[in-house]
């Protein structure tokens, strides 16, 4: 076997977007995605709401079985009720916990799972096993040019919260109970990123699957966590993980005729596991001796 | 200027399905060193969240004597220390009355939070991540916060719990500095010597209050083998 020449490479890496549209749209749409979903993940990580996200992924299905029902398979439709229905999910969960002191991730779970049990019924008795799989997994040939105005729509409107909330967003995950004392809005940060969060896994949904969109927004958080130390490299390298995972998985889902959600997730997991070994803080392979244990080390 | 900075009558707060908190009157006197003190589940923090106003009593009122400020350090372990900030981001976090959501930090807010820093024997740190520094470094950190925060009264919730003693005695150095600007401070502790040593007001607390007053009295015989008691029948 010989290596391929640079014509080739050219090929491989390049060719599908430029000449199929779909390719090209997905693309853009994966890219989009990145720049919002990759931040926000960033935020769910350092809160120890990862598996939150997962959770919201899951809720987005009955919605977006409702809609497809209602009105077949239309954007609109779909995206609504997924939207609503993550959001009943997010804030019925909050509310049960605030009031009965159950812990959070266990009202989570439990909402959820009523969700996804419902999502699969819905669409089991009342659609084929194929519009099962298209909504879980999602296909790049679902992004259509209204998918992708939502997609920018959503991503434009993230990127743009973030920067007005950010002080309130990183003090909220850090100190909540010091955004409390001095009076600053951390019930409404809190909101505010659950809503974001919802409003992302419905954009990324449709080239991605349900199951499968909140894959690019918390794995290259995770994996970024192993190289930088401060929070703007971190969303800053997330987002370029993300996008580089979205590129290469799309490739992958081309020439090995894969669905496009779990390759995109798969090349991410690569970063992950990569950045699990050599990552400069706490790799695997990269752990230096432990410094001083004593509490009195100079300043 | 003397008088309560707080006044306390017949607070009562519930936590779950239990009285945290039952009939708790008081005051905390303006320019002193009050300390809380009182066996585990007493409802020691309960009583500083309460006094910072993230509690709502459900029975009996507190008031705060008029243009009071507050600023409250909770203890240490409900933060994250390996979250991935600054810490001269932390310390500048003390300004947020001041800078809000939006506004820079300022030439002179800068310089507050080195001096800040210097006072707490971490000049020239702004730049180094908080997940870098010790139980004890960090703690001073927080006390750098706290002064930004300027406020009249300040709140500390075991601030010494597994803290090195160095540091401890640095941070009640910067403490009865603050009570000699005319601050107020109550803080929640364990170390009975510590109390008795620096503070001069004491509360006995056992979900009630056993003493209130002068530290040599509060923690007079009488009322510790109260709590003691109180304490058991708790756990009984």
């Amino acid at each position: 076997m010989t290596l391929p020449g640079p014509g080739d490479w050219s090929a491989l890496l390049f060719q599908p977007f430029i000449e199929f549209g779909f390719m090209r749209r997905a693309l853009v749409a994966v890219v989009a995605l990145s720049m919002g979903a990759a931040p926000l993940g960033c935020l769910l990580v350092l809160r120890r709401m990862s598996l939150m996200g997962d959770a919201m992924a899951h809720a987005l299905l009955p919605g977006a079985a409702i809609g497809y029902l209602m009105a077949g398979l239309s954007l609109t439709a779909m995206s609504v009720g997924a939207f609503v229905a993550a959001l009943l999910v997010a804030l019925g969960a909050g509310a049960v916990t605030r009031r009965t002191g159950q812990r959070e991730d266990a009202s989570f779970a439990a909402f959820y799972l009523i969700a996804l049990a419902l999502g699969v019924l819905l669409i089991s008795t009342h659609g084929s096993s194929v519009d099962l799989i298209h909504v879980l997994f999602g296909s790049v040939l679902a992004v259509d040019d209204a998918a992708l105005v939502l997609v920018a729509v959503i991503a434009s409107v993230t990127l743009l919260v973030l920067a007005l909330l950010y002080r309130p967003l990183v003090v909220e995950s850090f100190d909540a109970t010091f955004l409390r004392s001095v009076g600053g809005p951390g019930a409404l940060s809190h909101n505010v990123l659950l809503v974001l969060t919802v409003a992302n896994l419905v954009g990324g949904f449709q080239a991605m699957g349900t199951l499968m969109a909140v894959g690019l927004m918390m794995v290259p958080a995770i994996a970024a966590r192993f190289w930088v130390r401060d929070l703007g490299n971190l969303a800053l390298l997330s987002t370029g993980f993300a996008m580089v995972s979205g590129w290469a998985g799309l490739l992958l889902s081309f020439h090995a005729d894969l669905p496009s959600g779990p390759a995109i997730v798969l090349v991410a997991g690569a970063f992950y596991l990569v950045s699990l070994l050599f990552g400069r803080h706490d790799g695997l392979l990269r752990r230096r001796a432990p410094a001083a244990p004593s509490a009195l080390t100079s300043p | 200027m003397s008088g309560a900075v707080l006044t306390l009558d017949g607070v009562s707060v519930q936590r779950g399905e239990r009285w945290a908190l039952e009939n708790v009157c008081g005051e905390v006197q303006r320019g002193a060193m009050t300390a809380i003190v009182g066996p585990n589940g007493a409802g020691k923090s309960t009583l500083l969240d309460t006094l910072a106003g993230h509690l709502t009593p459900q029975q009996g009122r507190i008031t705060r004597a008029a243009g009071v400020t507050v600023a409250y350090l909770p203890q240490h372990a409900r933060i994250d220390r390996s979250f991935p900030i600054r810490v001269g981001d932390v310390v500048a976090l003390g300004a947020w009355s001041r800078i809000g959501l939006w506004k820079a930090l300022g030439g002179g807010l800068r310089r507050e939070v080195a001096e800040a820093l210097a006072a707490v024997g971490l000049a020239g740190c702004e730049r180094r991540v908080i997940s870098d520094l010790s139980a004890g470094q960090f703690q001073r950190v927080l006390f750098a916060r706290l002064m930004l925060q300027n406020a009249d009264l300040i709140l500390l919730d075991e601030p010494f719990n597994a803290i090195d003693e160095g540091t401890t005695a640095d941070l009640l150095a910067l403490i009865h500095r603050w009570h000699a600007q005319g601050r107020s401070i109550v803080a929640v502790l364990h170390d009975m010597e510590q109390v008795r040593a620096h503070f001069d007001q004491t509360v006995l607390l056992s979900r009630r209050v056993l003493a209130w007053g002068a530290t040599p009295s509060a923690l007079s015989p009488e009322p510790l083998r109260a709590a003691r008691l109180l304490a058991d029948e708790v756990r009984a």
